[in-house]
């Protein structure tokens, strides 16, 4: 019964959803046009009517789909095995936290919990937004309602999360144990708010387009929410590369594997969209520009749900898929790029020139961000799909890591020196020289570093020297919008700026740091034979049988020195799942302040000895460390511009 | 500068940069167009030596052998037309079996021999999209 009554929320969510967009699309046309034609008092309250139908049309839909994914953890949480989804990826055995987490670790569930983050997040527009125009507002959510439609048709035509099996077998196949970790419980939902947050950004441009309202109101209305999703996708993708280098088991952080890259262009766009909506919300300018790139990243974000999805990128991510569902996510994806593309060919006309600017200034420094940006996001894009391209032509042939590293690392590294330069320069006219003044102690900062690594740490390679030298010059530019100032005066946004900044120069010295400082031992070890890593003596002491709630283990006892300092212990496992039948390993990390010690158990040979592979990582967890300060950066400017836009409300309701 | 002429700016630059974009990936693509072989593809002439690429197969069946150091392993990769061996010096990813499907990464020696610094095995069955079964098919694994 649960199943049905889930399947029926959908369908009503969905209904709802058709009307949502029926009601907005007659709604806005009449209130559009009624000025022209000097339409009767009725119709006017007709068309008020209407437009005032849709607010709670949003919200309602948005609980219904709530409904209907809370009915699907119910299933999985009691192991309803009558439910498909639930026995082909479920277990009675498994612990709560993985029955709950594997509602959504499936094509099926994640695409629910897609629509449903989507449609929660209308009803906050429909419930929160009051400062844009109405009708604006209203168009705003009819393309909420067409993006969500895409979605539910899909769920409901070829991808029911509630179908049934009959017969139910006695047990369920299991969860890829790869994804038994509590990253997968929160890294699918923390991506997904992200993408669902940049689809409500688009929606309000495309509000705004209709509408012909393109200017600081809609780029406000729209701040918060590029920004909050902007703080999920870092969080989103942090994380996932932080459960790829521990889960993963061989020390990367990054391996361009298509389904990372799905998450990075999203975040490229959604960045490049950040910086520009700020020029439109403060200066007015760069109108079309912001539009067009919350058209870019809505469809990058598309491209990131259903590339994943669709089967044809294959990774710990891909799940088996049938032909036909591949066909018809492709439409759907041709559909919402191009429809959104045809609307912004279709009325860029309208978008009227916005304020000018001087090439020296801050809104030039934030172009060249946005364009530096634009270069990254189309090499990884090239990067991604021309794999997918080479196949359909019948040609096999892979882009790995030497590609992006390659190409878009240079860019990388030149587009974190401007942004190092850019809150250094004034708004709207800036002279070079007096910028250049202000710059000169971050340069400098950049050269003494240079010149100190390449005469300590003799042989790093070009790359990840040039990133440590750069880290410490941005590091010191970031902080420098605080010299001089009253730090309590100064604004939460200010703040969020600075300490994002900062974040991407700490990320940068610890993926340099990774790569130059990296030492590693890798040997066949017996029993109480010292081994030798950085600054570490491990030894290992015995390997034990370990028992899990669905997993047995071998696991290894290494007892480690640093030096003459106190000895600890990690306990490195090899873990055999019995559904479905799988070997992982999983690694011991010890955490210091100057980095980690990352220890990996191997197999066992005729000698008796043990593979054992160790790292020492110096400074390596900056890398995530930035991450967070990135998104905390984030989470301080989306604060601090709420803030103050209600203080300017207020004041202009006592006005 | 006119409004006019700020957009029009704009729209070069924002062009160029995506043209940019496109022809730097290009160009790097040309190089990566040879980073996926099969044996089969492996003309002793015409080695790839000294530049990082991947070699995908089967591994041979009875072709795995340990080296006394315990961390290195030498086997053949095959897809029926030709044969590589290929040497090894790391943990074997789990899935990493005689007769099943792996990636190996790292680069072909002068006698047309494959150095291996890291091996992607074919990942679980269930969890491998039907249209892509076969050598394309790969999970991250144990890097040297």
């Amino acid at each position: 019964m649960i199943a049905e009554a889930g399947l029926a929320a959908l369908w009503f969510a969905a209904a709802l959803a058709a009307l949502q967009l029926a009601l907005a699309a007659v709604g806005v046309r009449r209130a559009m046009f009624s000025g022209a034609t000097k339409a009767g008092a009725d119709d006017v309250a007709l068309t008020n009517q209407l437009l005032s139908a849709v607010r709670p049309v949003a919200v309602v839909q948005g609980l219904l789909a709530g409904l209907a994914l809370l009915l699907l953890i119910v299933t999985f949480v009691r192991s309803d095995m009558s439910v498909l989804l639930v026995a082909t990826n479920s277990h009675s055995d498994k612990p709560l936290l993985y029955k709950i987490a594997g509602a959504w670790g499936n094509h099926e569930g994640s695409m629910l919990l897609w629509v449903t983050i989507l449609g929660l997040a209308g009803g906050a527009v429909a419930l929160l937004e009051h400062r844009l125009q109405r009708a604006t507002l209203i168009a705003t959510l009819g393309a909420q309602a067409l993006i969500a439609l895409g979605f539910y048709a899909f769920l409901l035509f070829s991808s029911n999360p509630f179908a049934r099996l009959n017969p139910a077998p006695a047990d369920g196949n299991g969860l890829n144990p790869l994804l038994q970790d509590p990253g997968l419980a929160f890294h699918p939902p923390t991506l997904y708010i992200g993408y669902v947050g940049i689809s409500v950004a688009f929606s309000f441009a495309v509000g705004a387009l209709v509408t012909r309202d393109v200017g600081p109101a809609f780029a406000r209305a729209m701040r918060p929410w590029v920004l909050g999703a902007w703080i999920f996708l870092t969080l989103g993708i942090t994380a996932g590369s932080y459960w790829a280098y521990y889960e993963l088991g061989w020390g990367g952080w990054w391996f361009w594997d298509p389904v990372e890259n799905a998450s990075l262009m999203p975040w490229l766009a959604a960045t490049a969209l950040l910086h520009s909506v700020t020029v439109l919300a403060t200066r007015d300018g760069l109108r079309a520009w912001t539009v067009m790139l919350a058209v870019v990243a809505f469809s990058m974000s598309m491209l990131g749900t259903f590339l994943v999805r669709s089967g044809i990128l294959t990774s710990v991510h891909a799940f088996a898929v049938d032909p036909k569902r591949g066909a018809f996510i492709l439409v759907l994806l041709a559909l919402y790029i191009g429809g959104a593309l045809l609307l912004f060919a279709a009325r860029v006309g309208t978008v009227r020139q916005g304020t000018t600017f001087d090439p020296v200034s801050r809104e030039g420094a934030l172009v060249a961000n946005n364009l530096l940006l634009t270069v990254i996001l189309g090499i990884v894009l090239t990067g991604t799909l021309y794999p997918i391209v080479a196949a359909g032509m019948g040609v096999q042939l892979s882009v790995g890591p030497p590609f992006f590293d390659k190409t878009a690392g240079p860019i990388a590294l030149l587009l974190v020196a401007i942004m190092g330069a850019g809150p250094l320069m004034r708004w709207r006219r800036d002279e070079a020289n007096a910028v250049l003044g202000r710059v000169i102690v971050p340069v400098a900062a950049t050269g003494v570093a240079l010149a100190g690594f390449a005469a300590l740490g003799g042989g790093i390679s070009i790359l990840p020297l040039l990133g440590l030298a750069l880290a410490t010059g941005v590091g010191a530019a970031s902080i420098a919008p605080l010299w001089k100032r009253n730090l309590r005066r100064t604004p939460l946004f200010t703040w969020g700026m600075v300490i994002a900044h900062l974040g991407i120069a700490v990320s940068l010295a610890g993926m340099a740091s990774d790569s130059a400082f990296t030492k590693q031992t890798l040997v066949a070890a017996r029993i109480g034979e010292p081994q030798r890593v950085g600054p570490f003596t491990v030894t290992l002491d015995h390997i034990r049988p370990v028992i899990g709630p669905n997993w047995s283990a071998l696991e290894g006892k290494l007892t480690v020195r640093r030096g003459d300092g106190t000895p600890f212990v990690l306990r490195p496992q090899s873990r055999f799942f019995a559904s479905p039948p799988t070997v992982t390993s999983e690694s011991a990390i010890a955490t210091r302040i100057d980095g980690q010690l990352y220890t990996v158990l191997g197999q066992e040979d005729e000698q008796g000895r043990w593979q054992l592979r160790l790292w020492w990582k110096p400074f390596v967890t900056f890398i995530w460390l930035g991450g967070a300060l990135i998104a905390l950066g984030g989470l301080l400017s989306l604060l601090g511009r709420v803030r103050r836009e209600r203080r300017t409300a207020m004041r202009e309701d006592e006005a | 500068m006119k409004a006019k002429h700020q957009r029009l700016t704009l729209v070069l630059l924002a062009v160029a940069a995506v043209i940019g974009a496109g022809l730097l990936a290009l160009s790097a693509l040309k190089d990566q167009a040879a980073f996926f072989y099969a044996p089969g593809d492996v003309r002793k002439n015409e080695l790839p030596l000294g530049k990082a690429v991947r070699l995908g197969g089967m591994v041979e069946a009875g072709s795995i052998s340990k080296l006394p150091d315990g961390v290195s392993i030498r086997f053949v990769v095959t897809d029926g037309i030709a044969k590589v061996p290929v040497a090894f010096r790391g943990i074997v990813p789990d899935l990493f079996r005689e007769k099943s499907g792996v990636v190996a990464e790292g680069s072909f020696n002068p006698d047309g021999s494959f150095t291996a610094t890291n091996l992607l095995a074919k990942h679980d069955e269930k969890y491998m999209p039907p249209q892509m079964a076969g050598k394309m098919h790969e999970t991250k694994t144990l890097e040297q």
